[in-house]
């Protein structure tokens, strides 16, 4: 009887044990995950002042005479990466397409 | 109306019937000043496509029987995906999506001064059409799911 008793009393101090060590590995990967937030907002970039300008200097400078648009946005995504817009429009007409046969639009 | 016993109330019906003509002069202003102010084909196109969701919340789920076909969206979209890939084929004299329209003082033709300046909408070539191509397609398409969503609750 008595035996039994102090096993469980024994398993109770390791469940809550096991407990505290599961609130403190929480409070561990918050408290890295913050210090990596901080770190990360500390050290990223200044607005406006990137590394490499080159390619914004080259679209500021050539876009309008190049591609005859004033929003350079629509320069980029139109014509220097045209390509790139072809497919993202691909994407979306194949999803459009899909929802169009999943949901049974092909039979009357 | 058929459409009386349907959706939510006369004036919800109303006012979503009158937000539908500036919501669509939006989207279209969207799509054709894609080129000189943000915005562009894709935008625009899902602005011109929450009316057909206004109308599904408005008048319930039988209005897209008629008003908006299904295949009429799908041919709408093709076209619209075609226009955009034929008017990139078309640069294919010197290279893939080349600006062929540019300078030549045709449709959207004219060439645009550098720097700043007030916008001018005849300019940047191909880049309107792509637009309006891009536009065509993104409002059928969300517009044809938004139809086909709402028409598929209505059967169950």
């Amino acid at each position: 009887m008595r035996g039994k008793f102090a096993a469980e009393a024994g398993e109770k101090v390791a469940v809550e044990g096991n407990e505290r060590n599961g609130r403190l590995a929480r409070v561990a990967v918050l408290a890295s995950f913050c210090a990596f937030i901080l770190l990360a907002m500390i050290s990223v970039h200044e607005a406006g002042y990137p590394d490499a300008a080159q390619m914004d200097d080259y679209f500021i400078e050539n876009g309008q005479v190049e591609t005859g648009s004033n929003n350079i946005v629509a320069a980029v995504t139109f014509d220097y990466r045209g390509f790139d817009t072809l497919g993202e429009a691909s994407v979306l007409f194949a999803a459009a397409t899909g929802v169009f046969i999943a949901m049974g639009g092909l039979k009357k | 109306m058929s459409f009386e016993d349907q959706g939510l109330s006369f004036i919800v019906k109303n006012i979503a019937c009158v937000l539908a003509v500036p919501v669509t002069i939006f989207g279209l202003y969207i799509i054709l000043h894609g080129h000189l102010t943000p915005g562009g084909g894709f935008p625009g196109g899902a602005v011109m496509a929450t009316v057909a969701a206004l109308f599904a919340v408005a008048f319930g789920k039988g209005i897209f029987g008629r008003a908006m076909r299904r295949d009429f969206l799908l041919m709408l979209e093709s076209i619209g995906l075609g226009a955009f890939a034929l008017l990139a084929f078309l640069g294919l004299g010197s290279t893939f999506f080349r600006n062929w329209l540019l300078g030549t003082g045709l449709f959207f033709g004219n060439a645009v001064p550098f720097g700043a300046n007030p916008g001018f909408l005849g300019t940047a070539g191909v880049i309107p059409l792509m637009n309006i191509a891009v536009g065509l397609e993104v409002f059928a398409a969300l517009s044809m799911v938004v139809v086909l969503i709402f028409s598929s609750e209505a059967k169950k």
